[in-house]
């Protein structure tokens, strides 16, 4: 069922910006043509272009948003959402922690 | 006279004729628009449902350029839970590895980390263990990350809990002892909410999605509603998800009022009003599947009571579309067919945020 919503429906999570696109949601209460324009915005490219795999996985891998496939020195996880919080323009309440736990 | 596969609530699949499908759409949507009070659908919306119901693709999806988010409610647990949840019973699946593969393999848009016993109450004793595993995986993935639990107040009354049910004083005609009961049971529930939530501020846990809201009634409703909102206003920045277990809150109780609203009876889009109130981010609307009736019937009902909640809403608006819920059949594998069908109609016709 989940898959089945993925593929009729989803975004497309982090093989396409529907992570980004979430996380404004989240972050901002945005609607979702909001939250795709904002998002779209950020990156430069058309809403139109956001679930689009081919063009945007150069982009992620560009800017260091974390990518689906095993890339070595490609960041995931941790890195990546330090990279998104600095191309969205929001800080990510557990990238402020883990900076935190870091000796000054 | 031609005719197309479609399904019944149950999941059963059956074969209906042009003028049946629109006869239900007509008879769904006039239900669920008198039941919850909205207004009616129009002559094209339902047409353009008729449409999405009689496609003869095995699988439908929506144009590109309408893609809804996606959050999701217990998260990998579902790999290894049992049939109860629609779980597959895998094992040697554990909770990272299952958040892995949702975020890389399966498309999600969102995740949370789940307990296997999915409720508050048993979070709460195990939360250091929570937080510690929360604070490791978070490293490792880059979707947002939320926790999520159900308040399943059921939980806090006897014989599991402290308190005398509610349901079994009513039956002694003891009214006052239930409303007592219930009110109680919910100041304990609103102060273990805010008791998961203080421990997992301490890892920079990024929120907490709420799941199957009100399963208890009224006072669950109201006891989630103050948690979330003393949430809130001890973590502006949290992500808060409030996803409900019905399309309408019972009466258990009968008078719980949040914001000076009596809550019992409230229907979806009532109840994001009182959730925006509370400072949630992503409501999750629910509209129920009568299993006797057809996916036409139940896809035009759910789409009429959740344009109206998505038209009146501040916040994004995530349909529960899982096992019985959103025009979804209940039965344990949700058919694929109908998934899709039954997503393309709430994104088309009641302009949903996400799912």
């Amino acid at each position: 069922m989940a898959v089945a919503h993925g593929l009729c429906s989803g975004m497309g999570g982090m093989r396409t910006t529907g992570d980004l696109v979430c996380r404004m949601q989240f972050a901002k209460n945005m609607k979702i043509d909001a939250a795709k324009k904002y998002v779209a915005d950020k990156l430069e490219i058309d809403p139109f272009q956001l679930t689009e795999e081919n063009f945007i996985r150069d982009i992620r891998d560009k800017e260091g948003l974390g990518v689906v496939t095993g890339q070595p020195n490609s960041p995931k996880g941790l890195p990546a959402k330090m990279n998104i919080e600095k191309v969205l323009g929001i800080t990510i309440s557990n990238c402020e922690h883990y900076r935190n736990q870091l000796k000054k | 006279m031609e005719d197309y596969i479609t399904r019944m609530g149950d999941g059963r699949r059956v074969r209906m004729t042009k003028e049946q499908i629109m006869s239900d759409i007509v008879a769904g949507m006039a239900d669920g628009a008198d039941a919850a009070q909205v207004p009616e659908l129009s002559q094209d919306e339902m047409e353009r449902i008729y449409e999405i119901v009689c496609d003869k693709s095995k699988i439908t999806s929506i144009e590109p350029g309408r893609e809804v988010c996606l959050s999701k409610d217990a998260g990998a647990i579902k790999f290894n839970q049992d049939n109860g949840g629609s779980g597959n019973a895998i094992p040697c699946m554990g909770r990272l590895e299952g958040l892995l593969v949702y975020e890389r393999s399966l498309t999600f848009d969102s995740m949370e980390l789940a307990w296997m016993d999915y409720s508050i109450k048993p979070v709460k004793a195990v939360i250091n263990c929570e937080t510690s595993n929360y604070e490791q995986m978070a490293m490792l993935t880059t979707l947002p990350l939320v926790m999520g639990a159900m308040p399943n107040m059921g939980l806090y009354y006897a014989p599991d809990g402290p308190y005398a049910n509610p349901t079994d004083l009513m039956r002694e005609f003891k009214i006052e002892e239930s409303m007592a009961a219930s009110e109680a049971a919910a100041e304990h529930l609103t102060r273990d909410i805010g008791y998961v939530c203080q421990e997992i501020d301490k890892v920079g846990c990024e929120g907490f999605n709420f799941d199957t809201v009100a399963s208890a009634g009224d006072a669950e409703f109201v006891a989630t509603l103050k948690g979330m909102e003393n949430y809130r206003k001890s973590n502006p920045n949290a992500y808060i998800e409030c996803g409900m277990s019905a399309e309408t809150v019972l009466g258990i109780h009968g008078g719980m009022e949040y914001d000076g609203k009596v809550v019992a009876g409230m229907y979806p889009h009532e109840q994001v009003k009182l959730c925006e109130k509370a400072g949630v981010n992503i409501f999750g609307s629910v509209v129920n599947t009568n299993t006797s009736k057809s996916f036409a019937w139940n896809a035009a009902r759910s789409a009429v009571i959740t344009k109206e909640c998505v038209k009146v809403a501040n916040i994004p608006v995530h349909a529960n579309m899982g096992m019985g819920v959103g025009g979804i059949p209940m039965c344990e594998l949700p058919p694929t067919d109908i998934t899709g069908r039954a997503a393309k109609i709430l994104i088309e016709i009641a302009n949903i945020d996400g799912i």
